[in-house]
């Protein structure tokens, strides 16, 4: 298109092609005057933005001029409020020649964290709303603080109501004196502070002659100009959503980038399985990518074939998650049924979903002062500090280096309802070290495979798993040992909760894995299941066992003969026979 | 246009681009999670680009799920020959339900009324046609900023098993991770465009290239003119003593049922006209104060087309 040719129109529909999308949030207490601040935004942003094409145009603009109730562009939570309906978050938008905005707008009352929680989770900014009159309220602190737990990165103080205490500069500095001094254990990233009169319009569009003090930008200014960085940190993550296959010479891998860029010929690590590879291609629709970055929904094709499902994650060796069943989170509670310890739930993590336990609360969190306060169980709106569980790795990263890997949710398993929202903590690790656990092990990372070990030592690597029977166990690892076999008891002098990690230990080291727990651990011998697979699983039967060891011993060989695990013994035909 | 050369700064997406990237998330999470997801295909713009967007998400594999038309028997003759046509140029697998009882009965908005007669054509018929294929997800076009009501709409909205909105069951949806879980009988809408803006979807036609139906560009076409409304003659809707059809130079902001869609007069003839016809429209509807005037306006909209 040559540039004579180009109407207004198109050189508007030109720019529009580089505008970015900025997503925040906005809490406040009742009456500090959100719904009108959201309602200013919204229309005088409408204004700015179509006198942008009516300039281009040179057409004239007739702004009519008197007060208008703003609050009644967002009124709809309101009449809720008076129903007395549950009050949700809000979604709404605008746009401006430079961003394109969603607001999730949330409603202000203390009872809903869980609101705030929510449209906290995908905000790049919060605006934090404080009445000039009243200062920072308990409520204020409340805002802040879920901000600083869902890390956001840029939270903006709005002092409003300005035009109510005469623009006074000594009011705005108490008011930021005050928020600093308790924000200080909060560790929000940016924070900007803002007189602004959200009925009157001052410093919301633009700077106010009236706060001649002020030297900061407007708000829609901020609103434009912060940084937005969606990259979450420089470590490449890509969970795997759904595998794109549609003819046998074409396997792809289809996914949004969590985090970090992803190019071709990368050198890539499948996780769980530890498989390497390299990025043959990056697939789109519209043509093949050099690189992808967060959050570009993508597919990518390896060179090698490796064989993945929905839930893994390719990442670069060099830079690894976390992979572990165990890890600390702060949790928010969101149902109406408190939050139990050892009850089962379901933990939804990137593309991953696996069933979990809590395994501790540790305390609970005041939402107020952030002391810590002891705690039996988690109710509704109720934050806290928790041990988590689950039945398979996951790959993960602190949620304060990564908002996408560092985050799940937790699902009620029986009423399938969302109950939980948590975000991982940086202790992971020295958590499993502290415990003793094996769960951070990398079980296969090995260059090693399953297949070249089960050749060489002629055996698939079953684990047997025996109740109260430790005597059968090594009478046992004896006869497959004189068979040729490569076997190893783990007897329950461990603790029993590391039974599964250890079999599994064993058993991806090629090992016939003969373990017995004391007791009948149901718990620990599912999670053995899960982890060795079902199919190298053999659950024996006290029941089905002869009492006498010896012939208990004999039934099993006969079992793993009867399974092709190990050949049927020919030591009398031919070997040591006289 | 590749993503990447459009971008502002480096590695950085446009508004656009950053809709797509979510949406296409969304598809591809139902695709993995729900045993038999739908397209709920309407005709209109936001189909056409959800329908792109599923498109892109399996590239270069086919779409893994198929289309549904609920048709009315009241659809203009443009729509249904693009319905024809188009979602089968793409290896799109279309089907179409229509409650056939109730059109033999002759239903008709003259008859039953606006809200009666979109009952059992629209809301009776795709139960039904869900009911009949077993449908688990459904994928509709909504758009949060249609009106103030949907502000709040989940993207995985639930119903029982009686295809009812639960409002005790809706969940909290939080960053990208979205629950799946529902029981048997139970299904799901899922709104994968609910962060797109009606100009967002006008853009993305224009910069994507997206085939739409005709109807939506300005043609000399027969009307009837009464008052400020001007009425399609598809169908042969009633008329009152005199009225005759015209030609007037005209197009239709949306698509719907052709005895409840009126069209505007218009000279947009192409993309870039509609999104400027469509800008004129806000700016006058904004100097004359109107608030929400296009909100309100959307809601008649919906109720047109038949809001899944
Ligand atoms: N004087 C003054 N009043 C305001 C300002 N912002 C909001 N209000 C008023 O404060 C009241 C509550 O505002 P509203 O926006 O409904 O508060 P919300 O409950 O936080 O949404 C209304 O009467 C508003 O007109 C302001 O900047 N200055």
């Amino acid at each position: 298109m040559s540039a004579g040719a180009q109407s207004a129109i198109d050189e508007f529909l030109e720019q529009e092609q580089h505008k970015e999308l900025l997503r925040f949030t906005t809490a406040g207490s009742v009456d500090d005057g959100k719904s009108t601040l959201i309602g200013r935004l919204l229309y005088d942003s409408k204004g700015v933005y179509e006198d942008q094409l009516a300039s281009v145009k040179k057409a004239s603009v007739n702004r009519s001029a008197g007060p208008i109730d703003f609050s009644l562009l967002t009124d709809g939570l309101k009449a809720e409020r008076e129903q007395g309906i549950t009050i949700d978050v809000a979604y709404r938008y605008f746009t401006t020649p430079k961003r394109k905005f969603i607001i999730a707008d949330t409603p202000g009352h203390e009872q809903y964290t869980r609101n705030m929680a929510t449209g906290a989770s995908t905000a790049q900014l919060a605006i934090v709303l404080v009445d000039a009159r009243k200062g920072v309220l308990p409520q204020s602190r409340r805002h802040a603080f879920i901000a600083s737990l869902l890390a956001i990165p840029h939270v903006v103080v709005a002092v409003n109501k300005m035009d109510l205490v005469e623009y006074s500069e000594e009011v705005f500095d108490r008011i930021c004196r005050d928020f600093r001094e308790f924000a200080r254990d909060l560790h929000l990233k940016n924070v900007y502070f803002l007189p602004i009169s959200a009925l009157e319009g001052d410093n919301v569009v633009s700077n106010s002659p009236r706060t001649p003090w002020y030297r900061g930008g407007s708000l829609l200014h901020i609103l434009e100009t912060v940084p937005i960085d969606l990259n979450f940190g420089e470590d490449m993550r890509f969970p795997v959503q759904y595998v794109v296959r549609p003819t046998l010479d074409f396997r792809g891998y289809a996914g949004q980038v969590a985090s970090g860029v992803i190019q071709r010929g990368d050198a890539v690590m499948v996780l769980p399985s530890g498989r390497t590879s390299k990025v043959k291609s990056i697939v789109t629709f519209d043509g093949n990518l050099a690189e992808a970055y967060a959050p570009q929904s993508v597919t990518v094709c390896l060179e090698d074939e490796v064989d993945i499902s929905r839930g893994d994650m390719l990442v670069k060796p060099s830079r690894m998650p976390h992979v572990s069943r165990r890890f600390e989170a702060t949790v928010v509670w969101m149902a109406s049924q408190p939050m139990n310890v050892d009850q089962p739930y379901l933990v939804k993590h990137t593309s991953h979903q696996v069933r979990a336990q809590i395994t501790r609360l540790h305390h609970r969190v005041s939402i107020d002062d952030l002391s810590k306060i002891p705690a039996e169980r988690l109710e509704l709106n109720e934050i806290g500090v928790v041990s988590v569980e689950t039945h398979r790795p996951l790959f993960f990263d602190p949620y304060t280096s990564n908002r996408t890997t560092g985050a799940f949710i937790l699902i009620d398993p029986v009423s399938n309802l969302t109950v939980g929202a948590g975000m991982i903590a940086e202790r992971a690790e020295r958590e499993d070290r502290k415990r003793g656990g094996l769960a951070g092990v990398e079980f296969e990372r090995s260059r090693l495979t399953a297949a070249e070990r089960w050749e060489r030592a002629g055996h698939r690597p079953v684990t047997i798993w025996l109740t109260a029977r430790t005597e059968v166990a090594y009478l046992l690892e004896r006869e497959l040992f004189d068979r040729g076999c490569m076997v190893h008891v783990i007897a329950d002098d461990v603790e029993s909760h590391l039974l599964p990690e250890l079999a599994k230990l064993s058993s991806a080291a090629g090992l016939i894995t003969i373990c017995t727990s004391a007791s009948d651990e149901q718990a620990e011998r599912e999670r053995a299941r899960d982890l060795v697979g079902s199919d190298q699983f053999f659950d024996i039967d006290p029941q089905s066992l002869s009492t006498k060891d010896i012939d208990a011993k004999d039934q099993i060989a006969k079992l793993l003969e009867a399974r092709g695990i190990i050949r049927p013994d020919d030591r009398g035909i031919g070997g040591d026979g006289i | 246009m590749s993503a990447v050369a459009e971008a502002i700064s480096p590695r950085t997406l446009t508004h656009l681009r950053a809709l797509e990237a979510e949406s296409i998330h969304i598809i591809r999470e139902v695709a993995a999670e729900f045993a038999k997801p739908v397209m709920l295909y309407s005709i209109g713009k936001d189909s056409s680009v959800m329908l792109r967007l599923a498109q892109k998400a399996f590239y270069p594999g086919p779409i893994p799920f198929p289309l549904l038309h609920i048709d009315t028997s009241f659809k203009f003759r443009e729509m249904i020959e693009f319905r024809d046509k188009y979602p089968a140029s793409i290896g799109a697998e279309l089907f179409v339900y229509r409650n056939e009882e109730a059109i033999a009965d002759g239903a008709n908005p003259y008859k039953l009324g606006t809200q009666k007669c979109c009952g059992f054509l629209k809301t009776r018929a795709l139960l039904d046609g869900l009911a009949k294929y077993g449908f688990d997800a459904a994928f509709g076009g909504a758009r949060r900023d249609e009106e103030k009501s949907r502000a709040k709409e989940r993207i995985y909205s639930f119903r029982d098993a009686y295809g009812q909105w639960d409002p005790k069951n809706q969940r909290p949806e939080l960053w990208n991770i979205y629950n799946a879980r529902i029981d048997k009988g139970e299904t799901i809408r899922v709104f994968p465009l609910s962060n797109w803006t009606e100009l967002d979807v006008w853009q993305y036609i224009h910069l994507e290239d997206i085939p739409i139906v005709p109807l939506y560009y300005a043609k000399e076409r027969p009307m009837v003119v009464r008052g400020e409304s001007l009425l399609p003659i598809e169908n042969d809707p009633p008329l009152m003593p005199g009225e005759k059809p015209q030609m007037v130079m005209s197009r239709m902001r949306s698509l719907g049922c052709t005895p409840c869609t009126g069209a505007i007069r218009s000279n947009a003839d192409t993309m870039p006209k509609i999104i400027e016809e469509l800008f004129l429209m806000r700016r006058s509807e904004r100097e004359n104060r109107i608030i929400d005037h296009d909100q309100e306006g959307s809601m008649e909209l919906k109720k047109r087309e038949g809001y899944f």
